[in-house]
């Protein structure tokens, strides 16, 4: 069983166990319009909570990806290299990093699913 | 803070739930369905842009046509009427106050089109250096309004949907006429790199042309987004990126709009910089990776030097390839030479190319 978690600056962590696949939401891909270009960390990279690890491009402009958690990139989504769009087509199954979290009590600091509905209805 | 301006056209735009966004100090719409789409429909059939923030200021009198070759680079003198120049006004150091459009619609009197960033300066430079000629100087910029339909189908669409027969009108010429009872101007003209006509007529007018032309359904409405990858596609500048008070059409490789066996301001300053060369030069770019060189970012040289900054960048839309247009030592502006460009934290191979990333297609 998964769970999702929403940061402020729309970006998903939905955790497995230890593991948190991040993206952006829904809400996010739709703002942003057709995504051109993801710009993603290495396997290995470290990432830290509220840090950026990379950007999501539409033609218009760059958009900086913050980490929701901190942790190891144990993978990256490498379908996005060829094929960014499936960000807009399906942003939840097309996570963009897969993270081993160093320290999952930065959880609590993102909201839940029906918290995010209300924060952008903002 | 001020509060932007509005072009005649805002409530179509905002009616129409176009993205609305701050543009040279008008609210202007980015774009209504996409940018992609936008481009397409501009590339292979019909788009019509606003493109009322445009300045036009008109000149006339006496000595108009002398006045005007004095402030701008290309030549009008003996022109037929009908023609239209593309130019820029130089400083006198060669800087470049602005691009513009030259329409001769008499042998005393031309109407400037002006970018909208730079009306009131380029109105305070014309008055300036008015003093010692006759000419009546009328800024026209909030009586007028202009629409850019543009695309292979433009003709067509022009004849069928608005009435006006452009197929005797070629590339760079315009006609003055009435239209239903109303005073319009229509030219050959356009910044996308296609063929296209530009329509200058009273607020009221711009806005029942853009109504039959949306009715129609055969012509896509389009926002300032596509507007500018569509023009860097086909490397023509936008002031404010490619050229600059700092940035002369020399540097900038326009040299062929300069006519230096003619007075004008900033001629000496140019003829000089051709002779030594330019110290920076605007050059093409092109990546191998899909990471996208944006406008600010900086480029460097194989040793790691930073030589410049991009200009502008896309993932261009006709070439799916991302490409720039940068502001670079000319040191480093041979074709071919290696490069590379600084985006975020990586630094991305990049190679010097033509700065046309897609051919033009306009109809002579």
């Amino acid at each position: 069983m998964s769970k999702i978690y929403y940061s402020e600056t729309h970006e998903y962590a939905r955790v497995e166990g230890n593991v948190a696949y991040i993206g952006i939401s829904d809400f996010a891909q739709r703002e942003l319009g057709n995504v051109v270009y993801v710009d993603m960390p290495e396997q290995g990279d470290d990432v830290e909570a509220g840090e950026d690890f990379g950007a999501v491009e539409s033609v218009k402009a760059a958009s900086d990806l913050i980490a929701p958690v901190s942790g190891a990139v144990v993978d990256i989504n490498e379908q996005l290299i060829d094929n960014p769009r499936l960000v807009n087509e399906d942003p939840m199954t097309n996570w963009i990093i897969k993270v081993e979290m160093t320290n999952p009590a930065e959880l609590d600091d993102l909201m839940s699913e029906e918290q995010y509905a209300e924060f952008i209805k903002k | 803070m001020e509060e932007n301006k509005r072009t005649c056209l805002y409530d179509r735009h905002v009616g129409m739930g176009a993205l609305m966004s701050p543009f040279a100090g008008f609210d202007m719409p980015i774009q209504y369905e996409g940018i992609t789409e936008e481009h397409q429909a501009v590339r292979t059939a019909c788009g019509v842009f606003d493109v009322s923030h445009m300045g036009e200021v008109n000149i006339s009198g006496p000595q108009a046509e002398e006045y005007v070759n004095h402030i701008f680079t290309n030549d009008i003198t003996g022109a037929p009427i009908g023609q239209v120049f593309y130019g820029m006004m130089l400083r006198q150091d060669g800087g470049t106050v602005d691009d513009l459009l030259v329409y001769k619609r008499a042998d005393d009197s031309f109407l400037l089109v002006i970018n909208a960033s730079n009306i009131d300066k380029d109105v305070a430079w014309i008055r300036l250096n008015a003093e010692s000629y006759d000419v009546e100087i009328d800024n026209l910029s909030d009586q007028i309004g202009e629409l850019a339909v543009q695309g292979p189908e433009s003709e067509k669409v022009m004849q069928e949907v608005l009435g006006v027969n452009c197929a005797d009108l070629k590339f760079y010429t315009f006609r003055e006429e009435l239209l239903d009872g109303v005073h319009i101007l229509v030219s050959r003209t356009g910044y996308t790199g296609e063929d296209g006509f530009e329509i200058y007529a009273p607020h009221d007018a711009i806005v029942a042309y853009w109504d039959r032309l949306i009715e129609s359904g055969r012509v896509k409405p389009c926002g300032l987004g596509c507007r500018d990858t569509l023009r860097f596609e086909v490397g023509l500048p936008l002031y404010g990126d490619e050229l600059a008070d700092d940035i002369t059409p020399v540097m900038a490789g326009l040299s062929m709009f300069c006519k230096l066996d003619k007075e004008f301001i900033g001629r000496d300053a140019l003829r000089l910089q051709k002779e030594q060369g330019p110290k920076r030069k605007i050059v093409g770019l092109e990546l191998q990776d899909r990471a996208i060189p944006r406008h600010g970012y900086e480029v460097l040289n194989a040793d790691g030097q930073v030589v410049g900054h991009v200009t502008t960048g896309y993932r261009c839309i006709s070439v799916d390839k991302s490409v720039a247009m940068a502001l670079i030592d000319a040191r480093y502006a041979a074709k071919d030479t290696d490069l590379q460009v600084q985006i975020r934290r990586k630094r991305f191979p990049a190679k010097v190319v033509a700065k046309k990333f897609y051919k033009k297609s306009y109809k002579q």
